[in-house]
């Protein structure tokens, strides 16, 4: 497929602040890309200048292999839906959406039959006459994405859409934008710093952090095999240990503890090791001998419903641990207290050298 | 609710109280002295200067065409003045408020602020050194080879008109930074995303936004003007009889208080039916301009 | 919204909340100029009655008064010709008690025309103080050829014209025309039509007008820069211009200047009539009386003022008017009712025409 966006070299200063830092991207058509970093990585001034509301310090923007850097932003075949939505409140529901139509003169009929259909794309069919402030949160989420949505925007750009939203709403409207995603064929280019988001909806992420990308790649890949220490510490969740790596591939961790590490992505010196929860294994059958091994006493207990955690300290150490449990009773028995054998495999132990 | 409590008569007692002040201040300086107008207006003085109830003075009204004409070049003019005023205060109040840095846009608020520390007479007094023929802009023109003999600024329409738009600012100003300062600055960039031109996010979005402010800072524009007496005294020309200058000639120069309190009670009704017409062409309702 | 009309509201509310107050302060509604701050410090002294001072002109006055029927303050200043019309109506002052003022300082025949102009029923109700009359400031380098009102209407001073729209302006005008105002004031219908080709004259000549001026000072100051050069105005005012600019003078016109006379009349509801009458005496004393005429320049009523007064007084006097001009002094007499509402209307037209 062809790239409907691409970056090259893309760079943005405010003063001697580097936000964005000779960024170099291509985004295919169709594709659901994520953004995904904290804040104050760069992320929202990539999406203005993609958008048009800020210029680059240098770098080109390129959509569809043209370059849009002297296309002001009424003139890009992008559109944005902010963070805080930005719905006309002295409009209805039809309003807002006829709004960007209507700059392109669209005819009325026409513009009728346009503002139903996405309407009903979004699950809204019916409610065209409804005041903004009639509106719930997800309702609101969803007129202003058909907003943007009903301009046929090459690429759709989302800034945060769903952080207003409680927790539950979120996650529906997740799979939503998703399913809305795969329905349209729009390319959407979705920043967030909630990575939980990032995973569940995207094609793509790149992680983002102090103006430069980090990471390019799937969610699963981002997961299992992250490429920098700043990925792997940033993308779901991690035991870390910072200590020295020796030459052999032997982690020695301040606190004392010792593991062997398969693949190391330094030689030696000042690193880091992170160790998934559910890469920890509870009282590992003996025959798995390549297995670096430790015990671990229990401090709590934590069930949240779909998951089940153990908050312990490895022995000796004092180093604290989160180990996920597998959802059956076969743990039942540990409790706050116990003391338990544990062991974690050399591949699934992840170091990088703690300099860059 | 909890007037219904045992609480019931404290709390009423207490809440009357409070208002005590309010009413007070409500029936003597501005009920009372009304009807007392009222009263005066309704009657006249017969050749022998026995008081007689009439609707006489009413009937002078419009009967005399200088009166009612008055009356209308008052009210175009301070409708005149209100969209002037308007003119001016919108782009210092949307700079002030979406454009300025906060501390440049509170300094820019003060200095706005700052005529109104001295009294009007005092802000009259400025405008007509600064205009007069002998004043400080003339002898500029003057001596910088402009013109080559001063002319004449003040004691015109244009003087006037300049003296009630400085005068009516701040207060046009006030609401509009308080509506604009509202506004989520993404409501302009969401426009100009979907396609909007300049033009149309001004005209489609921000004054739409703003109305409500537009809307109170216009009805107080316009009644201040209406019912200044200075400004148009002091800086209009011969020609600037303003509708207030009438009634203070009815109650001073001819000593015919129950004419100029039918003038007074005429202007009262007529702006309020201009300022009605107003909110009803416009689509606005005076309690939310006034919130 | 009203501003003129609230004023007086107000006006009236703080004068009932006023009352109350003031012993042994004398509360005086006057001109500017009428109570000299050192004159004032110096009465306080001698009798420990404090003054508070509101400057007003003839027709606030007896608006004022009018609004509080007579309340608020403790002695008023009108003009003799506004006093016996208005109290026969309003009932705004209470009669002079000749005895209690020291009527030998005070010109005979001034305080005898006073009396007489002031009398309703059987009581007078002002004593003298002031005199002086309206007439031409003329800029005698620019205009000198203005010698009459007339003046005021000539094209040849298109822009450099000023005058008060008020009453003496219709009544020189009407001099000017050749009648008699004063002969007319019985008679309504006559007064009017007068008043009405006065109107039509000064419509006519409104493009020559610079400015309708309602401040003294301010008219002073647009004769002092030259922007205005004919004038109608007091004689003082033209007196204190010539002591800085020996071009500006006044001039009394051919058609006869407008006499007036300012008096004392103490409001039917004084509070401190003791200290009214303390004030008239203590003001027209000749040592006193011939300060204020040095400084303010107007004439007064009181008789031995004359060997207190500066040269440069009688020198004015003298220059501005001939024997024939003196003669020729056209003295306010009482204004009639109705005469006002005429005026008033007539005023208020020549400000609307185009």
């Amino acid at each position: 497929m062809a790239a409907v966006l691409e970056l090259r070299h893309l760079t943005r200063k405010f003063g001697d602040f580097t936000a964005v830092n000779d960024i170099s991207l291509s985004v295919e058509e169709g594709s659901f890309f994520s953004i995904l970093g904290p804040s104050g990585c760069g992320k929202t001034t990539l999406l203005r200048m993609i958008a048009g509301f800020q210029t680059p310090s240098s770098g080109d923007i390129l959509i569809r292999g043209q370059s849009v850097l002297n296309v002001p932003p009424n003139k890009r075949p992008v559109n944005l839906v902010f963070q805080h939505l930005a719905l006309f409140p002295m409009m209805d529901v039809a309003e807002n959406i006829a709004f960007g139509l209507k700059r392109r003169k669209v005819p009325a009929a026409e513009r009728k039959r346009r503002i139903d259909s996405i309407l009903e794309r979004v699950g809204l069919a019916g409610y065209g006459a409804k005041r903004i402030d009639q509106l719930s949160g997800g309702q609101r989420q969803r007129v202003a994405i058909a907003r943007a949505l009903v301009l046929e925007p090459s690429i759709l750009l989302l800034d945060e859409p769903l952080g207003a939203l409680d927790l539950k709403l979120r996650e529906h409207m997740k799979i939503e934008l998703k399913k809305l995603q795969s329905q349209v064929g729009t390319t959407f280019i979705y920043i967030t710093h909630d990575q939980s988001e990032a995973l569940v909806m995207s094609d793509q992420v790149a992680v983002m952090n102090a103006g430069r990308f980090e990471q390019v790649d799937t969610p699963r890949a981002l997961y299992d095999q992250p490429a920098t220490r700043f990925v792997a510490g940033f993308v779901g969740e991690s035991n870390r240990f910072t200590g020295q790596l020796e030459a052999g591939g032997q982690f020695l961790a301040e606190e004392g503890l010792s593991l062997r590490v398969a693949a190391p992505d330094t030689t030696s010196g000042d690193a880091e090791l992170f160790i998934r929860p559910e890469a920890i294994l509870l009282e590992p059958e003996p025959h798995l001998n390549a297995l670096n091994r430790f015990r671990v006493q229990v401090r709590n207990v934590i069930f949240d419903g779909s998951n089940t955690r153990v908050l312990s300290d490895i022995k000796g150490t004092g180093h604290e641990i989160i180990i996920a449990l597998p959802q059956n009773q076969r743990f039942a028995h540990i409790g706050p207290g116990s003391e338990v054998d544990a062991g974690v495999a050399a591949e699934d132990c992840r170091c990088f050298s703690s300099q860059d | 609710m909890f007037l219904k409590s045992g609480l019931e008569q404290p709390a009423r007692l207490g809440l009357w109280l409070l208002l005590a002040p309010v009413i007070l201040w409500l029936a003597l300086l501005i009920i009372i002295p009304h009807i007392e107008l009222f009263l005066m207006s309704l009657r006249v003085e017969d050749d022998w200067g026995e008081a007689a109830w009439s609707l006489d003075n009413y009937r002078h009204f419009f009967e005399e065409r200088l009166y009612w004409l008055t009356f209308v070049r008052t009210a175009a003019y301070s409708l005149l003045v209100t969209f002037l005023t308007f003119l001016v205060t919108f782009p210092v109040a949307f700079y002030i408020t979406k454009l300025a840095r906060p501390k440049a846009g509170m300094i820019l608020m003060i200095l706005l602020l700052l005529p109104f520390w001295v009294s009007e007479l005092v802000r009259v007094y400025g405008w007509m050194i600064l205009l007069r023929e002998s004043g400080v802009i003339n002898h500029f023109l003057v001596s910088l080879g402009i013109i080559d003999t001063p002319m004449e600024m003040l004691y015109n329409d244009a003087a006037m008109l300049l003296g009630l738009v400085y005068t009516s600012m701040l207060f046009m100003a006030v609401p509009l930074i308080s509506s604009l300062e509202g506004m989520d600055d993404s409501l302009i960039e969401a426009a100009h995303d979907l396609g909007a031109s300049k033009w149309v996010i001004f005209t489609r979005i921000v004054i739409p936004y703003a109305a409500p402010g537009i809307t109170s800072g216009s009805i107080v524009v316009f009644m201040l003007t209406l019912g200044n007496y200075l400004t148009p005294n002091l800086m209009g020309g011969k020609n600037s009889l303003w509708f207030t200058e009438q009634i203070y000639n009815e109650f001073i120069a001819s000593f015919n208080w129950n004419q100029g309190a039918a003038f007074g009670f005429l202007l009262l009704l007529l702006s309020s039916f201009i300022v009605w017409l107003g909110l009803r062409l416009s689509g606005q309702s005076l309690g939310k301009a006034l919130s | 919204m009203k501003k003129g009309v609230s004023t007086i509201l107000c006006g009236a509310l703080l004068g009932l909340s006023f009352n109350a107050q003031a012993e042994g302060v004398l509360r005086l509604l006057t001109w500017k100029g009428y109570a000299p701050q050192p004159l004032v410090e110096k009465f306080e002294k001698q009798t420990g009655v404090k003054v508070q001072i509101t400057y007003s002109n003839n027709e606030e006055m007896i608006a004022k008064l009018r609004a509080t029927r007579g309340a608020g303050f403790d002695l008023a200043q009108p003009s003799q010709d506004r006093i016996a019309s208005v109290q026969a109506k309003f009932r705004l002052y209470q009669p002079i008690d000749y005895s209690k003022v020291k009527t030998g300082q005070i010109v005979p025949s001034m305080l005898e025309a006073v009396k007489k102009n002031t009398r309703v029923k059987d009581a007078s109700y002002a004593v003298p103080f002031a005199y002086g009359t309206s007439g031409l400031i003329v800029n005698k380098k620019a205009a000198p050829d203005a010698t009459d009102y007339t003046a005021l209407i000539d094209p040849a001073y298109k822009g450099r014209i000023s005058y008060r729209l008020k009453r003496p302006t219709l009544i020189a005008m009407a001099f000017a025309l050749g009648d008699d105002p004063f002969a007319k004031y019985s008679d309504p219908d006559a007064y009017k039509q007068l008043m009405e080709r006065v109107r039509d004259k000064l419509i006519e000549a409104k493009p020559l007008v610079k400015n309708y001026w309602s401040n003294g000072d301010s008219l002073l100051e647009m004769m002092r820069s030259g922007e205005v050069t004919v004038a109608m105005g007091w004689d003082n005012g033209g007196w204190k211009l010539h002591a800085e600019n020996p071009d500006l003078d006044f001039v009394a016109p051919k058609s006869g200047a407008l006499g007036w006379i300012d008096t004392f009349a103490i409001p039917a509801k004084s509070k401190n009539i003791d200290a009214a009458y303390q004030w008239i005496n203590f003001m027209l004393a000749p040592e006193n009386a011939a300060f204020f005429t040095n400084q303010e320049k107007y004439g007064t009523a009181s008789r031995d003022a004359g060997k207190h007064l500066n040269p440069e007084i009688r020198a004015n006097f003298e220059r501005s008017f001939s024997q024939a001009d003196i003669d020729n002094i056209k003295w306010y007499p009482p204004v009639p009712a109705k005469i006002e509402q005429i005026e008033g209307k007539i005023l208020d037209q020549i400000k609307a025409a185009r």
